[in-house]
């Protein structure tokens, strides 16, 4: 190579390694330290990872990294692919652990016999597990894996810095790491999505914000004039989480040798930014981050416009400001002032609108090509998963209406709206984008097996029907049940009564559980056969890619 | 040239976007949480609310290490059933000292705000080893491994300074007599009962797992049982002074 | 309590909304004025053009 070597590690190079050597012996000191076992094991692994990373920022140095990266490869753009490779087979390997996870604890609510009352298989460790392993391991690497996909692709630009996108993948996966078997160990702040310690979250933080520069970085950079509507939604989403997680994780540790923290707010305090919290990290992580996804992938597969860019104007600025306002629906009737409440749920009405605004945007992206739903199952699984969103969206509200609520809240009714999202609509256009983005990667024509796909998509779905269904039945049961009074003015079922009338719902769940499970297995078999012996593009977009270095 | 001066108008055109994103994110939170922070129904104290004794603290930090928030709430709604069955809706007061809140949102079991005094220590300490024996039917699971484990009391000094740095009004001298507390708290016979009892009035000094020879994490979660919803006297309690 | 509930409550009422109409309406404008129109129409394309 005629390029001549830098003399000096560039200044990237330079600040991340210090970093990681500096976090390394910071680690290796509070171990020492620490006579609390988890924040030994914790600050090892923190030790073993960092100085992991700043050897690789050297080797690769000393090897051939002083050679600077073309940002274009013959007059097109030299796309930083590898962290996003990475980001998507994590996605497949945290789904499927954490689909498995979520069947476990299932089956544990019918046959209590299976949490083997040992402290690390209990149900309320394991639950934790579960949410945190779906919502922010597998959504969270699609997320992170399709945004540095479509931010460049979109922006015709290479996305910004050698060690900094790997960072934030890397990163973002040692911190679920830390997360899960810190709950698995007692490590929690048991409040519900947001369990993760302090230091978990000290680092979330250091990678989010290296996530948002690496983001913006990208829009700076870019050629085209526009910036696609899908980084508004991504932008979103990354801006929101911060501030959301910063505020709702403002914790006193109790020492920098321990591992257990108190939130600063307390009570009805504490309550209410909890779930201004998490109703929007349902908003902004669930929702905005991936109709960001469906913004991209349907119009790209379908190979068609999206049906209305004005409308997705709208609906983006409309979703944002009616989303961060329905947070108090959560707390109808507690404590909370009932003006909070009422106002939480007025505006969780309205939002009806926007929700359904995007739907139908999504949808009708496809009018004039319906012939593909027949014919191509991964277009199939996004669009059904857009009518699940449609879906859970027209149920959401209608639970927020206090009547209703008083209802469905404490009831398995909760839990069978989340799935019918988490499921349906996450899930899906997360397999969508997945069944999409490993072939483009790796420069494959189509999936290995689109009849592989068709399969996931009936079963999973069959399981999708089981679950929802079973948790309509028991959730309106149980509440029910729990305000019925008999002819005596009494109340007519003790608790435990209504318990054991769960059982056969919990059984039922558990089996819808199984298929989605059985669908995501097929999904990853599929997904390591395209890489595997998938058909390879044509040669001519391949040769682009040979030029590019090795990351 | 020209050139130069459109890109540098797109550069700001995406951090435009980014400062409108987070002015329209904004407004929403503080509207709705900074009230909460001076609205009287949301800070006024009630009498006989008091921060949790280090042994109660220790005993609630099982409860949250344990997510038994996922399937217990604490928070009765003002529901005439709710009121039946678990007692006197929550008010916001009772829950002032919860670093964090447990309110939960699923109600798998039973709620628990108004659990303290309803089952004796017996029968706490039997369901939590194994909850089928006292309740059949129970899918709950077991937690016989809080038998075996001593209270990590090392640091209690520190949790409670902790909660006094977060607004929990701990005493000086109770943060500095903390681990003295715990020990006492479960043990009856002890000398430190009364210098206790004059720290935290009204508590309850029991030997709460009924293994006398040391304090277990199931001695410190009984001590939280059993005086959850207790604090306040709904006997003299005024209702209309705390309308929400 | 209540005073300050009512005073906040017929604020939501009349500056909230008006706040809200107005925006909604900067949006609309922004996202229907005819001069975006050839843009938007380009935009939309990003995705699908290839290189």
């Amino acid at each position: 190579m005629a390029q001549a070597k830098a003399k000096y590690l560039t200044l990237e190079e330079g600040f991340f390694a210090a970093f990681l050597l500096v976090l390394a012996f910071a680690c290796v000191i509070i171990a020492g330290k620490t006579y609390d076992q988890v924040m030994a094991f914790h600050t090892s692994i923190g030790a073993l990872f960092a100085a992991s990373g700043a050897f690789i920022i050297f080797k690769n140095y000393f090897d051939d990294g002083g050679v600077d990266i073309p940002q274009e490869v013959g007059g097109k753009p030299n796309y930083n692919l590898g962290p996003i490779k990475f980001g998507a087979w994590a996605a497949v390997f945290w789904g499927v652990a954490g689909f498995t996870v979520g069947l476990i604890i299932a089956l544990q609510l019918a046959y209590p016999v299976l949490n083997f009352d040992l402290p690390w298989t209990n149900f309320g460790r394991l639950r934790p597990l579960h949410t945190s392993a779906v919502i922010f391991a597998f959504g969270g690497n699609v997320l992170l894996a399709s945004s540095f996909y479509v931010v460049q692709r979109t922006c015709r630009a290479r996305m910004p810095g050698r060690i900094a996108p790997w960072f934030v993948i890397l990163g973002y996966n040692a911190f679920i790491v830390i997360a899960g078997t810190g709950y698995l160990l007692g490590a929690t702040q048991s409040k519900e999505y947001a369990e993760p310690e302090w230091y978990a979250d000290l680092w979330l933080t250091i990678v989010w914000v290296v996530y948002l520069l690496v983001f913006m970085g990208t829009l700076w950079k870019r050629k085209e004039p526009h910036i696609y509507v899908a980084n508004w939604f991504y932008l979103a989403f990354i801006v929101t989480i911060a501030m959301l997680h910063i505020v709702n994780n403002l914790t006193i540790p109790v020492s920098v040798f321990g591992t257990k923290s108190y939130i600063l707010w307390s009570g009805v305090q504490d309550a209410m930014v909890q779930w201004w919290y998490g109703h929007n990290a349902v908003g902004f992580f669930l929702t905005a981050g991936f109709l960001a996804i469906m913004y991209y992938f349907i119009p790209k597969r379908a190979d068609r416009p999206v049906y209305s860019y004005r409308l997705s104007i709208v609906h983006f600025w409309a979703l944002i400001f009616l989303y961060i306002w329905a947070g108090p629906h959560h707390l109808h009737y507690t404590a909370l002032p009932q003006w909070a409440s009422t106002l939480g749920a007025t505006f969780s009405i309205m939002l009806w609108m926007p929700s359904w605004g995007g739907m139908i945007n999504g949808l009708m992206t496809l009018s004039g090509a319906w012939d593909k739903l027949r014919t191509d199952p991964v277009l199939r699984m996004m669009v059904v998963s857009v009518a699940f969103y449609g879906m859970s969206t027209f149920e959401g509200p209608l639970m927020s209406l206090r009547s209703v609520n008083s209802l469905s809240h404490y009831t398995d009714w909760t839990i069978g709206h989340v799935h019918s999202g988490a499921l349906g609509w996450v899930g899906y256009i997360s397999f969508g984008a997945l069944y999409c983005l490993i072939p483009w990667l790796w420069k494959k024509r189509q999936v290995y097996s689109l009849k592989l796909v068709n399969w996931h998509f009936w079963i999973s779905t069959i399981g999708i029907v089981l679950y929802i269904c079973a948790m309509w039945v028991s959730g309106i049961m149980q509440g029910l049940m729990w305000r019925a009074y008999d002819r005596l003015g009494f109340l007519e079922y003790s608790f435990i009564e209504t318990v054991e009338a769960m059982h056969p719902f919990y059984v039922i769940r558990a089996m819808g559980g199984a298929l989605f499970v059985i669908g995501s297995l097929i999904m990853a078999y599929n997904l390591y056969m395209t890489v595997r012996y998938g058909e390879a593009e044509e040669a001519e977009t391949a040769s682009g890619e040979a030029l590019a270095p090795a990351e | 040239m020209s050139l130069w001066k459109k890109h540098e108008i797109f550069e700001k055109k995406s951090f435009v976007l980014l400062v409108g994103i987070v002015i329209v994110i904004a407004i929403g939170g503080l509207v709705e949480i900074v009230p909460l922070f001076y609205l009287k129904s949301t800070i006024e104290k009630v009498e006989g609310m008091r921060p949790y004794t280090p042994l109660e603290l220790a005993g609630r930090n099982v409860y949250v290490r344990e997510g038994c928030y996922l399937c217990h709430s604490q928070m009765i709604r003002p529901m005439r059933d709710e009121i039946e069955r678990y007692g006197h809706f929550s008010l916001a007061a009772e829950s002032m000292y919860d670093h964090p809140f447990q309110w939960g949102s699923k109600r798998t079991g039973p709620d628990l705000a108004r659990v303290g005094g309803k089952y004796s220590d017996e029968w706490h300490l039997d369901h939590l080893i194994d909850p089928r024996s006292v309740v059949p039917e129970s899918i709950m699971p077991g937690y016989p491994f809080l038998s075996e484990a001593k209270v990590e009391d090392r640091e209690i000094s520190a949790h409670l300074e902790a909660n006094a740095v977060a607004g929990v009004p701990y005493s000086q001298e109770q943060i500095d007599n903390a681990r003295l507390d715990l020990r006492a708290q479960a043990d009856p016979e002890g000398n430190d009962v009364d210098a206790f009892l004059e720290r935290y009035p009204n508590a309850i000094v029991r030997d709460f797992d009924g293994n006398p020879g040391e304090v277990t994490e199931m001695d410190a979660l009984i001590a939280y049982l059993q005086m959850m919803g207790t604090l306040v006297d709904f006997s003299i309690y005024d209702d209309k002074a705390n309308l929400r | 309590m209540n005073e300050s509930y009512t005073a906040m409550a017929s604020f939501a009422q009349t500056w909230g909304l008006v706040y809200f109409v107005i925006l909604f309406l900067c949006v609309l404008a922004y996202a229907l004025w005819p001069k975006n129109r050839k843009r938007f129409d380009e935009a939309a394309h990003i995705p699908l053009r290839e290189d």
